[in-house]
């Protein structure tokens, strides 16, 4: 059990914090919430125009920040790209339209469930297929190909992103928008925001949290390492939930919610699913990015178009439930996620197992 | 035999995907693996041990090669 007690300790940090953070003023179970958060910090940026989302979320810039800081400090910051970036901003933009159909990323499910919120539940259920499915297409040899070494000009970027969104969350300039009404306009405050975000990063970084990949190792190879970060973060969210009283079960009446079960069920499918095929949730991603990896970098991106294009356009979900168009573009999320994966199959670019020519493994190797 | 596992670049859980193709082969004793993250190296390191291999790790470069010998 040693070996698993940093993924244990990060889960259950993670868990307390967001309970703690939603004392502090954040929306109900969303204390964390990647998604969500990058899609208020989409919307204070003036990428769309929703009034009531629309905050820099300084949980993202710590828990971003965190991990840099840690990534250098452990000279884990490597500058890498090169592995089907267009495909993965895409799968980004996709998954998030799931997400905020859904209105939470793979860690806010475990929150929101937390939180006695059953419609999580559901959305649970289309994470577990969305991952199986996505498993299956990596059994088929489904892979975005090789990152190689790159300039490290290319790592700072996002680190520099994340350093201008910090100077703007502290500068506050008029050009950065905030809500005055709804769930944008409700948050701890912004040092604790940072605070908590910036402990989340440096332990994800460390432990290599991710929700999906914990449910993804636990049902293709039986490797619980990550699932207990997952079942740790539950763990911590519901004793806080009920130490403080935020525990309500039930379906309806939860906060930022929604009771319409299929679409629940098939936004987080479309959120597991492009989550396997990216190799991590958005968590991850976020973490990724912040170590250099201009992949994930790109997905993140990905994420934030994708959380415009979702308010821009009236995809995204409300408490009454899913608008017709949001219903639509899941079900083109869907088609298209599976055609790339059938797409990439067919050309496979994966690595490969070798018989060795000559003793010793230098010189040998194809790459 | 010995076989060899080119994984450098490759996404989570590519690596430990194809450690555990290779692993699965008749005869095998002894696999080599390439990395070039330290995320691929506790990945593999946890499933190889898992299945009842010897991990050896050596850095090289900024690449990490994983020996992996049956017991």
């Amino acid at each position: 059990m040693q070996k698993h007690a940093l993924i244990i300790l990060s889960g259950l940090t993670l868990g307390a914090l967001a309970v703690f953070l939603v004392l502090m003023g954040n929306p109900g179970n969303y204390g964390v919430c990647i998604a969500c958060m990058l899609r208020d910090i989409t919307g204070a940026l003036g990428l769309h125009r929703a009034p009531v989302v629309q905050y820099l979320r300084p949980e993202i810039i710590g828990l971003s920040l965190g991990a840099t800081l840690t990534a250098l400090a452990t000279r884990e910051f490597r500058t890498t790209g090169g592995s089907s970036p267009l495909i993965r901003f895409s799968l980004g933009f996709v998954g998030m339209i799931g997400m905020l159909v859904f209105l939470g990323c793979p860690v806010r499910t475990v929150l929101r469930l937390a939180g006695g919120d059953l419609n999580a539940g559901v959305g649970l259920v289309g994470l577990i297929i969305g991952i199986v499915t996505g498993t299956m297409f990596l059994k088929k040899g489904f892979s975005l190909g090789r990152a190689t070494k790159i300039s490290p000009a290319n790592g700072i970027i996002f680190p520099l992103f994340i350093l201008g969104l910090l100077a703007a969350a502290l500068i506050t300039p008029s050009f950065i928008f905030a809500s005055k009404t709804g769930p944008g306009s409700l948050h701890a405050p912004l040092f604790l925001s940072l605070g908590a975000g910036a402990v989340i990063g440096v332990l994800a970084q460390r432990s290599r949290l991710c929700m999906a990949g914990g449910i993804r190792d636990a049902i293709f190879f039986k490797d619980y390492h990550l699932l207990y970060g997952f079942l740790a973060v539950f763990i911590a969210a519901l004793a806080g939930n009920l130490l403080v009283g935020t525990f309500k079960l039930g379906f309806v009446g939860q906060p930022l919610a929604h009771t319409d079960g299929l679409w629940n069920f098939l936004g987080m499918l479309l959120a597991g699913l492009t989550a396997v095929l990216l190799g991590g949730c958005p968590l991850r991603q976020l973490v990724a990015a912040s170590e250099g990896n201009t992949d994930a970098a790109v997905t993140v991106l990905g994420l934030i178009a994708g959380a415009a294009f979702a308010h821009n356009f009236g995809l995204a979900a409300g408490p009454k439930g899913v608008p017709p168009a949001g219903q639509v573009a899941v079900i083109l999320g869907l088609l298209f996620t599976l055609g790339m994966g059938i797409a990439v199959c067919k050309f496979k670019v994966g690595g490969e197992v070798k018989n060795e020519k000559s003793r010793g493994c230098q010189g040998t190797v194809v790459s | 035999m010995k076989r060899v596992v080119d994984a450098r670049g490759l996404s989570c859980p590519e690596p430990v995907l194809l450690t555990r193709q290779a692993l699965q082969e008749q005869g095998i004793k002894e696999i080599t693996v390439l990395v070039d993250n330290k995320v691929a190296v506790e990945n593999v390191t946890r499933t190889a041990e898992s299945l009842g291999c010897q991990v050896l790790v050596t850095e090289q470069n900024s690449d990490f090669i994983l020996t992996l010998r049956m017991n």
